[in-house]
């Protein structure tokens, strides 16, 4: 495997605010690598250095072996890019802008078969202002694609589209590294950056405060599972917290929630049945139970004591 | 190639799906000349040195159409693809830019020739449009011109903050030059005074050097004019080559 992009300790500033202070990471081919992190902590602004759009102020950056800014004209037609903030004309048509970018490339896939992939061959005809945010959305990503590119950067990918959209592009993104092709994405979705990713740099006020697998970032936390479920009317908590596989319990209001030991994941029973059967000898009559897993929320909560994001993406 | 012809074509169907554009360059230039034919018709008159309304009026239009093209619809679109990010998107391909420049420049061109040419056909088949000039003359002058402000278009693409104020902008400068400078209405109407501030707007000379060639004038009699568009054109190309944004 070698490495597709390389930067070595990148800084980006505007003004007095720094966007990007002196980061440094590695893509490796082949892989789906994410930045995540939640708006304005510089990932838009590392994959436009990245792209070529915007100068580094310190750091250098490789990309397939070239300069992104000095060696733009071998570069351009290797990448494939669906920027954050970009329009095409409102009255153009969708097949004409595929037509039309397709005539920029030597080298293209059939569009034909892409908007099939991605569901827009309904809206061949319809011009650009006309379709949904989500419909041009997926044309920008049919964009990035069309010439096959060696290295594609998606920006924010699924912001505004329904789940079932959401799912159908990771589905797209994994056909293309299963092409050997490899992905560098930004996202603030946790779920997103966990399910699609082989590895994520969690981006937090301009630097890299972790990278590594979704399931090695998780499992260095010091959380384990935790079973949550509602109580109507008092009761102690003191005999589930007493519980051997135990951690914790915490009280909010009506809801419980009881975290497990990090040791004890990979006991033959899971912790809710021990929390079920103190509850049901205990007669408390409990509702809505369910068991979370620690996630890459958990892993930014824990790393930079925030959420990421206020508002739930659906 | 593939892509400029492509890209050039492309947008030639943008400019006439965007009704004001196609209307202010086709079909405006056309209302004017019939409106200003019923009132006057064509008849020789010794105000316009023996030529009549029509004849005078359809180098003039032409002119309208060049400073309409030029300094609106160039300007708008060139400020409206940065501001909405249509030109940042076109950055990431392996587009050249001049690519860009050179398909704006020439559908701007053909939609004005169209203008023209419709203008020449609707003066033949009803005014019995006289043309005294020399083809290649006119040709040539029509395209000087239509360069010339052309650049100025792109110059305040260039400088203008977004798309809104280059559209302020751009009615600002033209709608008094249409008025001031013999593209709308003759000169030899006008007051003096009004013509002295004449002699400072550049689509008056568009309109001398388009309106002298078409009643058979030479190229030596329009040396000031030459002079004024080569100079606009240079000066033009420079400063829009420097001051080009993406975005």
């Amino acid at each position: 495997m070698s490495e597709v992009v390389k930067v070595e300790g990148l800084s980006k500033t505007y003004g007095n605010t720094i966007a990007v202070d002196n980061i440094s990471f590695e893509i490796q081919e082949g892989e789906i690598f994410g930045m995540v992190g939640p708006n304005g902590a510089g990932k838009t602004t590392t994959i436009e250095c990245i792209e070529g759009l915007r100068q580094a102020d310190r750091g250098t950056i490789r990309v397939l072996g070239l300069d992104p800014v000095q060696d733009e004209r071998q570069i351009r037609p290797l990448l494939g890019v669906q920027l954050q903030q970009a329009q095409l004309p409102g009255n153009l048509k969708v097949w004409e802008a595929l037509d039309l970018y397709s005539s920029f490339y030597e080298h293209t896939l059939d569009w034909q078969d892409l908007i099939k992939g991605l569901g827009l061959v309904e809206k061949r005809d319809t011009a650009f202002r006309k379709l949904s945010g989500g419909q041009q959305q997926r044309l920008f990503i049919a964009l990035a694609l069309l010439n096959d590119p060696q290295l594609v950067f998606l920006d924010e990918l699924t912001t505004g589209l329904d789940p079932h959209a959401r799912h159908a592009i990771w589905d797209l993104v994994r056909d293309v590294r299963e092409r050997g092709k490899t992905v560098f994405l930004t996202t603030h979705y946790m779920e997103e950056a966990e399910r699609l990713c082989d590895r994520v740099a969690i981006l937090d006020y301009g630097q890299i405060v972790a990278l590594d697998t979704p399931a090695n970032l998780i499992a260095d936390l010091d959380i384990s599972e935790r079973v949550i479920f509602r109580v109507h009317g008092n009761w102690s908590p003191d005999r589930l917290a007493n519980l051997p596989r135990v951690k914790s319990v915490e009280k909010q209001g009506d809801k419980t929630i009881v975290y497990a030991r990090t040791n004890v994941s990979n006991n033959t029973n899971p912790i809710v049945t021990d929390v079920v059967n103190a509850l049901t000898s205990e007669g408390i009559r409990f509702s809505d139970l369910r068991t979370e897993h620690p996630n890459l929320e958990d892993v930014f909560l824990t790393l930079t004591g925030r959420q990421v994001r206020e508002e739930r993406s659906e | 190639m593939r892509a400029l012809t492509k890209y050039t074509w492309t947008e030639i169907k943008l400019f006439l799906r965007e009704p004001i554009g196609a209307f202010f360059t086709l079909v405006f230039p056309l209302m004017m000349l019939f409106l200003f034919g019923t009132i006057y018709g064509n008849e020789p008159s010794p105000l316009f040195y023996g030529y009549g309304t029509v004849d005078v009026s359809v180098p003039a239009y032409t002119a309208m159409i060049i400073g309409t093209t030029g300094i609106m619809g160039l300007t708008i679109t060139i400020s409206t693809y940065r501001e909405n990010g249509i030109l940042r998107r076109l950055r990431v391909t392996p587009l050249r830019p001049y690519i860009i420049l050179i398909a704006q420049v020439a559908v701007n061109f053909l939609m004005t020739a169209a203008g023209m040419l419709l203008l020449i056909l609707a003066g033949k088949l009803v005014y019995d449009l006289r043309f005294d000039g020399n083809v290649l003359n006119v040709a040539l002058a029509f395209m000087l011109s239509s360069l010339s402000f052309f650049s100025l278009g792109f110059v305040l693409a260039a400088v203008m903050p977004n798309a809104r104020t280059a559209q302020v902008v751009g009615m600002v400068i033209f709608y008094p030059m249409l008025f001031l400078s013999g593209a709308g209405m003759p000169l030899e109407i006008l007051p003096d005074k009004v013509r002295n501030i004449s002699k400072f707007l550049p689509l008056t000379y568009v309109v001398t050097l388009l309106r002298g060639l078409w009643t058979g004038g030479t190229w030596d009699q329009h040396n000031t004019e030459v002079i004024v568009l080569v100079t606009l054109l240079a000066v033009g190309v420079l400063i829009s080559a420097k001051a080009f944004r993406w975005e």
